[in-house]
């Protein structure tokens, strides 16, 4: 059987075996996901843990936004793998050294919390939900009360305290999470593109932003879907969230550019040469003209206008959806630019994403569609708008 | 036959894995009897004792303890047939492509009047062109017209590094460092996660899409625990490519680094090299 695989043309000198691209498409995907949960995740713990009322009414929705991304988060790794079936190998004799055999032991927790999280949050919901439904949902409400239908004040009041402890546990996690993500490429010497101590805290806050701009888009566009008025203070509180996440994340990914640029080790001519070219389109246009400055332009001039009007819905929800387009870029630009830059230094690579394939842009893009799915499923059973709330 | 060696060459990695991994069992296993009392205790002493001694692999004849493998390359004697390159990749079943090599060489020419030397690989499309196949290899003739000022080859392959990169990242421990030096994959465990493949500085990694793992230069390890010499050493027709046992004084590897200025690529990694080089030059990494 002919094996296939995919290579790239290059310029200059290349080694031999760097034309086939190792991480492709699916390895975009994977820190987009999990950046989203962290935004997401960030999101709920503003209000269950910091007290932000105003985000009451996408709290719960922001912890199942999150919870439906992490569940989807291992399967582009998943079918990255060469031998997927032998993914828990990595669990049965994780190599310590490795940042990936952390993964699956920091995910598998992860999930455990925030559906931890998610029950303590729907408890009342489903217990009520539990006594009154009938049939097949009935039956999987009165699975899901896990045997607990005690709703009284003293049961809530102890309810509330672990939703405190676990929102308060669930920030170190989804953040060291996705930090751990963006260590994954800092730490590798290999990759001057890459190799950066301030990866970690890039990626961080690139994820805060796209997790917030993910919830508004997602709770604006609830609320057409069920005819209900977006309520504007909430959305004024997640537009200036993600002012302020998206100065930091300008700044370090700044910063880190700035020091690229001025140690200029080996290889950096043919990094200024990536820079100035192949880079031009999908970074200084996309990521950072059209995805990061216009939406800041836009909420800046939203927070200085002060209105609480249909324009700001229409100017916040517009921004978002262009920082949700400008942290895909980044992770494109990061994962797939670092691997276009060769480790000679002497040449760079040229990567098509294949449409078709395990790895091509069909397969992600049905990876990233189905977050969003599997949320419409779930919002059905556990409904989390807060004006017909029923939850802890 | 090709089969079978590679399955043999499976399994005999295999083996060498699940000793590590006894080795890790009987570490554990002493650890709990310590705390059985003490006439359990002379048992899990010598249980651990074993489990400290390095395991050694089933291999006839071979006690991978007593080796310490190293390469020498002299770029001065390289003259780019490309005979390595093809006897590596029928030795080691290694794809008959333009884009999966365990070893290759690069040449570097400084044309009269410039100041960097020109690379390519046999792998490079100019090259491929002239030999007519992805399966042969030769350096096309292109700068017959020009007026080169230097010019010379190096042969390149894994460098068995002592703080290997690749063998730190690895999520499963299925790329892993043998006692006598050598860097070997257990393709049987290795989940094709491609993580070393990123972290090798020196892309000698890569990508095996027939049998979905990770694959890279052995050293030859079926040959040189039998005796023989890595395939690409014994077919070098001018003896660039050194090869031998760093514990022998008197090895030709041995007096190589001896008596040369040798350096090694890229040592501002850590990585610390067994590949050591002679005649090469500052665009060389």
């Amino acid at each position: 059987m002919e094996a296939v695989f995919h290579f790239s043309p290059f310029s200059g000198y290349v080694y031999p075996n760097e034309t086939v691209v190792p991480w492709t498409l699916l390895i975009v995907v994977y820190p987009y996901l999990t950046g989203l949960v962290a935004g997401a995740f960030t999101i709920s713990s503003l209000y269950q843990v910091f007290g932000f009322h105003q985000l009451r009414p996408v709290a719960h929705f922001a912890l199942l936004v999150s919870l439906c991304c992490m569940i989807v988060v291992p399967l582009p790794l998943l079918l990255h793998l060469g031998h997927p079936e032998r993914a828990f190998n990595a669990m049965i004799t994780p190599h310590v050294t490795s940042a990936f055999a952390v993964f699956a032991y920091a995910a598998l927790f992860y999930v455990i919390l925030l559906m931890l999280e998610t029950w303590f949050v729907f408890r009342p919901y489903i217990v009520h939900e539990a006594q009154r439904a009938k049939g097949l949902p009935g039956w999987i409400y009165r699975m899901a009360t896990l045997g607990s239908h005690d709703v009284s004040e003293k049961a809530m009041s102890y309810d509330r305290k672990w939703l405190f402890a676990l929102a308060i546990i669930g920030i170190p996690g989804a953040h060291g999470l996705h930090g751990y993500v963006g260590f994954v490429f800092g730490s590798l010497k290999s990759r001057e593109w890459w190799s950066s101590d301030l990866m970690p805290a890039i990626f961080l806050f690139s994820a805060i932003i796209s997790g917030t701009a993910l919830v508004i888009v997602l709770y604006v566009v609830s609320c057409k879907l069920r005819k209900v008025p977006v309520e504007l203070p909430c959305l004024k509180v997640m537009a200036y969230s993600l002012w302020g996440f998206m100065m930091f994340t300008l700044l370090l990914e700044g910063v880190e550019f700035a020091s690229l640029v001025y140690r200029g080790r080996e290889g950096y001519d043919v990094i200024m040469q990536f820079v100035e070219g192949p880079l031009l389109i999908p970074f200084f246009v996309l990521q950072f003209g059209i995805g990061s400055v216009l939406p800041l332009a836009v909420i800046t001039f939203f927070i200085w206008r002060g209105a609480n009007d249909r324009a700001l819905l229409v100017g916040v929800t517009a921004s978002a959806v262009l920082v949700l387009l400008a942290v895909l870029m980044m992770r494109y630009n990061v994962v797939i630019g670092g691997q276009e830059i060769s480790k000679t230094g002497k040449g760079l690579l040229a990567y098509y994403p294949p449409i078709l394939g395990r790895e091509g842009l069909l397969a992600a893009a049905i990876v990233l569609i189905l977050p969003p799915i599997l949320l419409s499923v779930l919002v059905r059973f556990l409904p989390p708008w807060h004006d017909q709330e029923q939850t802890a | 036959m090709e089969d079978k060696e590679k399955r043999e060459k499976q399994q005999r990695e295999r083996r060498e894995f699940l000793g590590w991994l006894g080795g890790a069992l009987a570490c554990g296993a002493a650890a709990m009897a310590g705390d059985a009392g003490p006439s359990q205790a002379v048992a899990a002493d010598e249980q651990a004792a074993a489990a400290r001694a390095p395991p050694n692999p089933a291999i006839p004849g071979y006690d991978w303890t007593k080796h310490r493998w190293a390469f020498g390359v002299d770029a001065t004697k390289c003259i780019g047939c490309l005979r390595c390159v093809e006897a590596c990749k029928k030795e080691n079943n290694v794809p008959a492509d333009a884009h999966h090599f365990r070893t290759w060489v690069e040449r570097y020419v400084t044309l009269e009047g410039e100041e960097k030397a020109r690379i390519d690989s046999q792998a490079d499309p100019v090259n491929i062109e002239a030999s007519g196949s992805e399966r042969e290899y030769r350096f096309a003739d292109r700068y017959r017209d020009a007026k080169v000022a230097k010019a010379f080859f190096v042969p390149k392959l894994c460098n068995h590094c002592t703080h290997p990169a690749c063998v730190q990242v690895c999520p499963t421990g299925a790329t892993y460092k043998t006692e006598d030096g050598v860097v070997l994959i257990d393709h049987t465990y290795c989940i094709g996660c491609q993580y070393c493949v990123q972290a090798c500085p020196y892309g000698a990694r890569f990508f095996n899409q027939e049998n979905n793992t990770t694959d890279k230069c052995t050293w030859c390890y079926q040959r040189i625990t039998k005796g023989l010499l890595p395939a690409c050493v014994e077919v070098c027709p001018v003896g660039a490519r050194i090869f031998g046992d760093r514990n022998d004084a008197q090895s030709v590897i041995s007096q190589f680094i001896h008596n040369n200025r040798v350096q090694v690529l890229r040592p501002e990694t850590g990585n610390a090299p067994n590949v050591f080089y002679v005649g090469i030059d500052e665009d060389v990494n």
